[in-house]
């Protein structure tokens, strides 16, 4: 079980802010296209650093604790996830302020803009 | 380039992206900034569980502090070294300009968020709304003021 760490701190992290979906009404999974546009570049972006930070010894990962799975370039499946549970946390938080406190970012349709 | 020197690269590389580049202008909002409050809070939780426990471990040379984790001090906070919140930071924020840049060319800017559950009444998307801000919403766009 011990090599599930990793990816137990990734569920917390999808669980811990996907109740927001339901609880607040974010709706960022019914404008899942726009997070897929969203978090494409960043996940390429962020994969990039992530393989040139393994290969100069930067950070290093427990094997015990991981589950071992790589997506190339030595970095592991979790990184992978992290990659795509972070933004999708982020998202849910920001329309979670939104759909308390109303306040706007000018991204909203125009007639409703301020 | 250590680990350092990059997370301030890509934390530059990211103010520049929202305020010059996308001119999406996140960091200037409020609602940004509250959001971010909480994302540090349980980033602070959960890269403290991965450094703390050692499941990622950071090199000495890469960073401000040295390899063991400490609690507070050494260039760390939370075991985790300070450059993490730098890289989160980069990594939250570009996510978030890239939403609201893509919000504001009118992909799927519905359904808005809200309301809560417990304020009750319907899901701000009404029964109407398909949430794909299609047909008008790319000429709707350019007439958007303050573009």
């Amino acid at each position: 079980m011990e090599r599930f760490s990793y990816l137990g701190v990734l569920v917390f992290i999808v669980v811990g802010s996907g109740w927001l979906e339901f609880g607040l009404r974010t709706n960022v999974l019914r404008r899942w296209r726009r997070f897929v546009l969203s978090v494409a570049p960043v996940v390429a972006l962020f994969l990039v650093w992530d393989a040139y930070a393994i290969a100069q010894g930067h950070w290093t990962f427990d094997p015990e604790r991981t589950t071992g799975a790589t997506v190339g370039a030595g970095i592991p499946l979790e990184e992978l996830i992290f990659f795509l549970a972070v933004p999708f946390a982020a998202v849910l938080s920001l329309e979670a302020i939104r759909s308390v406190r109303g306040w706007t970012i000018n991204d909203e349709p125009p007639e409703e803009a301020p | 380039m250590t680990y350092t020197e990059l997370a301030l690269l890509g934390v530059g590389l990211t103010v520049l992206l929202d305020l010059v580049v996308l001119r999406t202008r996140l960091l200037l909002h409020r609602a940004f900034w509250a959001a971010y409050a909480i994302i540090v809070f349980f980033q602070l939780l959960t890269n403290g569980v991965l450094t703390g426990f050692e499941i990622v471990r950071y090199s000495g040379d890469a960073i401000m502090g040295s390899s063991a984790p400490a609690f507070i001090g050494d260039g760390r906070i939370a075991y985790a070294p300070v450059e993490d919140l730098l890289f989160g930071f980069a990594l939250v924020v570009q996510t978030l300009v890239w939403w609201v840049w893509w919000g504001r060319r009118g992909v799927q800017y519905r359904p808005l968020a809200g309301p809560p559950i417990w304020r009750g009444g319907r899901d701000s998307s009404g029964p109407a709304a398909s949430g794909e801000g299609s047909g008008g919403a790319a000429s709707m766009d350019g007439a958007e003021p303050g573009r």
